[in-house]
């Protein structure tokens, strides 16, 4: 007999999706059989009050959590989001119910004696529900009282070699692709670059430093697979400067049938044979491939990079060797004023331990928000408000084609007085001389 | 680290607002002439581990303000 009745919720489980509401009863479940005999912290119900509040949001139409809170633990300013309920007499269970952002491993690698390390933890100090992983990438741990996060905070610094994640005002927790540890499109080393940059910026993304929240995102080749070009405030994505790599024999093999096209993925149904002027040449966003006479060639010079043709053979095709990264600005996917993507700001940049390059470009691109942001503006709606020339002026980066999209609809770019011979003054007189009026 | 009087400066700026208990951190630029957004950054920072000031987050945003001063309440405007 569950504590709360929940029709309204229990709709969401007819459906023909996995239920979080299913998810949040067998852990409510779970917590009063208690098998494992936990020394529960917090209250054994949790789970049951808090399936009672949001039935009764659905039923009100209405949010039953207060707005923000005082929590952290010390010297953090972020990383713990303070959560009350505004019902805490009909559900004491989630009186407080605070959420801990941990900052996950590079990659999101695991090993499972430390997942389960983190799940008797969180049993034991709180709700027992986690988010793996939230949108900005961190372990999100759901759920527990005020007195029990310096006794989490310790757990995880001490015990686990962990650290909490950015919230707030702050740095957010940087994101990276697995990248050269599984990958072979990876251009750069994305767990080094993520590990370093998180290091270096710590203080940024413990104690609030900015207008607004600033995500960084590494991905290691343009198949992004962190979306960092469509979520994060500064975007690396990994590239070459030279030329794709082909083996022939490789592709005569796909186009003989050998070897399976797209590692062999979309494989559930016959497509028929391998096609490769329809199926890769015929989708080259540029056009700048062709095979014939059984021979493929690849104007790298027009390539934009879209990885499509190595997706569909990466026996055949691969990586360049000078490898860098492009750096991107301004993505950001809120719910207010709209979802935009990255704009190319350095086009390309060497990628190398300890990453001074790259640490400068981000300097500057922090001092220059943190002077002209509002309060509450993304650096892409700064950019926006402000044009793009002001950000380029501010990170001494020079203009060039690489920076307009596509012509006459980037209004990013205009020339300034100075750089026009003879300024915006004009002889008339002179004029007239040609023109009549 | 900051010094003594840069520390009154913030706290008498602060005491001398009225209606919000709870500011950006770019309401405190102003409070220190003369000084980069960094560096107020890190005296901001730093009067919060001396306990003087508090943060306040809405998980998205942060405040701060004066430790113990409007509470939840100023948060939700009801103070
Ligand atoms: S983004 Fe590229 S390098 Fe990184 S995992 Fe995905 S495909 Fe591999
Ligand atoms: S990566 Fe994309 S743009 Fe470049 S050659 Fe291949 S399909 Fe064409």
């Amino acid at each position: 007999m569950p504590k709360h009745e929940t029709p309204l919720l229990d709709e969401l489980e007819s459906g023909p999706w996995p239920s979080f509401v299913s998810d949040i009863k067998a852990e409510a479940a779970s917590r009063a059989k208690n098998e494992k005999n936990v020394e529960f912290q917090i209250p054994v119900d949790v789970c049951d009050d808090l399936l009672g509040v949001l039935e009764l949001s659905y039923k009100h139409g209405r949010t039953h959590w207060k707005h923000g809170g005082i929590v952290g633990v010390f010297g953090y300013g972020g990383g713990v989001i303070g959560r009350y309920c505004d019902q805490p007499g009909m559900f004491p269970g989630v009186a407080h119910f605070h959420t801990v952002r941990v900052n996950q491993p590079g990659g999101k690698f695991y090993n499972t004696a430390y997942l389960k390390q983190l799940c008797d933890l969180w049993e034991f100090r709180g709700s027992g529900l986690t988010n793996m992983h939230g949108s900005t990438g961190d372990i999100i741990l759901i759920g527990t009282q005020t007195p029990q996060l310096e006794e989490i905070f310790y757990d995880l610094t001490h015990n686990m070699n962990q650290d909490l994640g950015g919230s707030g005002s702050n740095l957010r927790t940087p994101a990276d692709c697995i990248g050269s540890a599984r990958c072979e499109y990876a251009c750069y080393d994305t767990q080094s670059m993520c590990y370093a940059l998180t290091q270096e910026y710590q203080d940024e993304l413990h104690r609030p430093a900015f207008p607004y929240k600033f995500k960084f995102k590494f991905d290691g080749c343009p198949n992004c697979c962190v979306a960092s070009i469509a979520r994060s405030d500064m975007s690396f994505i990994g590239l070459w400067r030279d030329e794709i790599r082909i083996d022939q024999a490789a592709v005569a093999a796909y186009v003989g049938g050998e070897i399976q096209p797209n590692g062999g993925a979309h494989a559930g149904r016959d497509w028929g044979k391998f096609d490769i002027q329809k199926e890769v040449i015929g989708l080259c966003p540029t056009e700048c491939m062709r095979y014939e006479g059984g021979k493929l060639e690849i104007d790298n010079k027009e390539c934009t990079h879209c990885m499509h043709c190595i997706n569909v053979m990466p026996r055949a095709l691969r990586i360049g060797n000078d490898r860098g990264c492009a750096i991107l600005v301004g993505a950001k996917a809120p719910i207010l004023d709209g979802a935009q993507m990255g704009s190319l700001l350095v086009p390309f940049i060497s990628v190398e331990d300890p990453y001074d390059e790259v640490k400068e470009v981000i300097e500057k691109v922090w001092d220059y928000w943190m002077e002209e942001g509002k309060n509450r503006e993304r650096l892409g709606e700064l950019i926006k408000r402000q044009g793009f020339q002001k950000l380029l002026e501010a990170t001494d980066i020079e203009a060039s084609p690489l920076h307009v999209s596509e012509p006459r609809s980037n209004p990013y770019i205009f020339w300034k007085e100075e750089e026009v011979e003879g300024g915006w003054e004009r002889d008339v007189k002179a004029y007239r001389k040609d023109h009549l009026r | 680290m900051a010094t003594d009087e840069q520390k009154k400066l913030i706290v008498e700026a602060l005491e001398k607002k009225t209606g919000k208990s709870k500011f950006y951190l770019k309401d405190f630029y102003t409070m220190i002439p003369d000084l980069k957004p960094r560096a107020i950054k890190n005296i901001v920072n730093e009067m919060v581990a001396d306990g003087i000031l508090e943060y306040w987050s809405s998980g998205s945003t942060t405040l701060i303000g004066l430790k113990g001063v409007g509470k939840q309440a100023g948060a939700e405007h009801e103070d």
